[in-house]
């Protein structure tokens, strides 16, 4: 396999009100072809933003700043996207990286047909002529599972489903074979069973076509389905970065159990009353972060004097699965007796 | 073999364009259809009755002069040098309704291109065009156009001009508005996700999103255009005679207007249908474009 997208030391702040915001602190990974890693936070950990980064669609300085380096390994060499002019990364968005997100139903324009659409994403990266970019679509709507895609060209984004339009979206964000898919929450907005579609479609995609995932969601129903890797997301940093195996079933930071343990199951629901737990509290204010650690005033496991003080470090806990906290080996001592 | 033959797609693309719900909403509204009726009627009366009425609206006939309506050939009756009153109005009507339609096309070609500029790119040059077209709708409109006027030759390409140079305000702002909450549509972040331009969001993404209004504001100003060019010509800076206008032919009229009260009314009543049809119309298209009901 090989790396197509490294991300290091990404800083990402917001100036509004003379008032500067730091909503991504010293975030990094890397994605490898045919791999999908998962970003998992609340609402404001800052995982939608390192993705805006990643296409280069952050507001431009001074109302954003950005820092450190997002490299594109591409077939023409590594591509430094942070230095990148906006023409140039005008040409990688939509062909090198896609993303689909959150809303199918409102992401496509109610006034042009579907067929238009692909054709027009199509023809504004290639130079093909209309009616092989059509075929090119065609070939797509049958990809993403809709049927009568020669039909289907000419109806409007109205006259289909939230999961039809959302095949839509990927069949759109696939057209140009891109290295990278960023998927930003793509399922939230659908139906349970639609979802398990969308999920089984986009995992058959990546393997036939090797693009590497970047999948950001806050459903661990979703990340132990789709995803190789996980990173957790608090604050504007990772937390808790591993296979997601271990992550899953041998989560060490607090926050990560926290979150799995307000997961809704089946067994339990019903059963026992009030045994879905929640987090108290919410995610900081990203102008006001607590001392030391900015899980502890929420954190179950908060030591005095420990979690308050100084910051912790990520460390590794063994095997590339990397924790940031301090009381890790307790927690993961506690589990075992 | 008349079962299951499906029918050919442009006869399906048909049936949907008329059973679609704006031409069915448009259809129901009675007004709009008599408005529309009664412009076609006008337009074709202006573009076919010069020719098939018995006399020029350039032929003098002074022993004819203030003949009544319904004298002799003279349908609409003649004006104080015997001119037959149903030619010049046909006449006048072609005019107005060019300068009308004209006005029409170059200001909401204005407009509409202000605005999406000044919507979509909002922050210093949204303020700067925006506040530069409240400027100009500060200028009492009559007197900027008489002003106008007065400096330039008035012809009736110089009219249109000059009314759609001030008549372009009103598309802007509603474009710009429009523009501005579309363009935090979740399918512009999609088209900026794909890679797409500033023009072709501007041009391909957010401008047909706005047609409905556009086109509703585009009627209302035909209206107001015939309406201008009828003043100005009527204060005797517009259109000039012998070239008939509605408005020039209501400034000639007043000093008869004792002894010859139709050769007031009759331009006036012209005036007054042309400009409520399209009213009329602005309106239904207006409720059947609610683009509301239909974006989904």
């Amino acid at each position: 396999m090989s790396r197509v997208l490294s991300v290091e030391n990404l800083g990402i702040g917001f100036r509004s009100e003379g008032q500067d915001f730091t909503v991504v602190r010293d975030v990094s990974f890397s994605l490898e072809a045919g791999e999908t890693l998962a970003l998992v936070g609340e609402s404001g950990s800052g995982k939608s933003v390192t993705s805006l980064g990643v296409m280069g669609l952050l507001p431009p300085p001074p109302q954003s700043r950005t820092t450190g380096r997002i490299v594109l390994h591409s077939g023409d060499g590594d591509i430094e996207l942070l230095d990148l002019p906006e023409s140039r990364m005008r040409r990688l968005r939509g062909d090198r990286i896609a993303m689909i997100f959150q809303e199918p139903l409102t992401s496509l324009n109610p006034v042009h047909t579907i067929g238009d659409q692909i054709v027009e994403a199509i023809r504004s990266h290639r130079r093909v002529s209309r009616a092989k970019a059509r075929a090119r679509a065609v070939e797509l709507l049958e990809q993403v599972g809709i049927p009568d895609p020669q039909d289907r060209l000419g109806t409007y984004p109205h006259e289909l489903s939230g999961g039809m339009r959302q095949r839509i979206m990927i069949a759109i964000a696939l057209a140009l074979e891109p290295d990278i898919l960023i998927a930003d929450e793509p399922t939230t907005a659908l139906d349970v069973t639609v979802q398990a579609q969308i999920l089984d479609l986009l995992r058959r995609l990546q393997k036939d076509t090797g693009m590497a995932m970047l999948f950001i969601t806050h459903d661990f129903g979703v990340v132990a389905d789709i995803a190789d890797r996980t990173i957790v997301m608090y604050a504007g940093q990772t937390v808790e970065e591993g296979r997601t195996g271990t992550v899953l079933s041998d989560p060490l930071m607090p926050y990560t159990i926290g979150l799995m343990n307000a997961v809704p199951r089946l067994e339990t629901a019903g059963l026992k009353r009030g045994d879905l737990k929640t987090i108290e509290g919410f995610v900081p204010d990203p102008a006001a972060l607590p001392q030391g650690c900015s899980f502890h005033p929420r954190c179950a496991f908060m030591q005095e004097g420990l979690c308050d003080t100084s910051p912790p470090s990520i460390e590794d806990a063994g095997g590339g699965h990397m924790v940031r906290c301090k009381r890790w080996r307790q927690i993961g001592e506690g589990r075992e007796t | 073999m008349l079962t299951n033959t499906s029918p050919p797609a442009i006869a399906e693309k048909d049936r949907r364009w008329i059973t679609s719900r704006p031409v069915r909403r448009f259809v129901r509204h009675r007004l709009a259809i008599t408005g529309l009726v009664m412009i076609s009627l006008i337009a074709l009366l202006c573009v076919v009755g010069p020719w098939v009425l018995p006399h020029g609206m350039l032929d003098i006939h002074i022993r004819d002069r203030f003949s009544p309506p319904g004298t002799e050939t003279y349908l609409l009756g003649t004006d104080e040098m015997g001119r037959d009153l149903a030619a010049r109005l046909f006449m006048a009507g072609r005019v107005s309704l060019m300068v009308g339609i004209a006005a029409m096309v170059l200001s909401t070609f204005l407009g509409a291109v202000i605005g999406l500029v000044a919507g979509y790119f909002g922050k210093v040059i949204g303020t700067v065009l925006m506040r530069f077209t409240d400027a100009v709708l500060c200028f009492p409109q009559i007197f900027l156009l008489l002003v106008l006027a007065a400096f330039l030759e008035p012809n009736a390409l110089m009219i249109t001009i000059i009314i759609a140079l001030t008549s372009w305000m009103e598309i802007a702002r509603i474009v710009s508005a429009e523009i501005r909450s579309l363009r935090e549509r979740d399918f512009i972040t999609a088209a900026r996700i794909s890679g797409a331009s500033h023009t072709w969001i501007m041009f391909r993404e957010l401008l047909p999103n706005t047609i409905g209004p556009i086109i509703v504001a585009a009627t209302l100003t035909v209206a107001r255009a015939i309406l201008i060019e009828a003043y100005v010509s009527f204060l005797g800076y517009g259109i000039q005679p012998p070239l008939p206008s509605w408005g020039n032919m209501l400034n000639n009229a007043q000093q008869f207007l004792d002894t010859a009260p139709w050769l007031a009314i009759v331009p006036g009543v012209a005036i007054t249908l042309a400009v409520t049809s399209f009213n009329f119309i602005g309106d239904g298209l207006r409720d059947a474009l609610d683009a509301r009901s239909d974006l989904q």
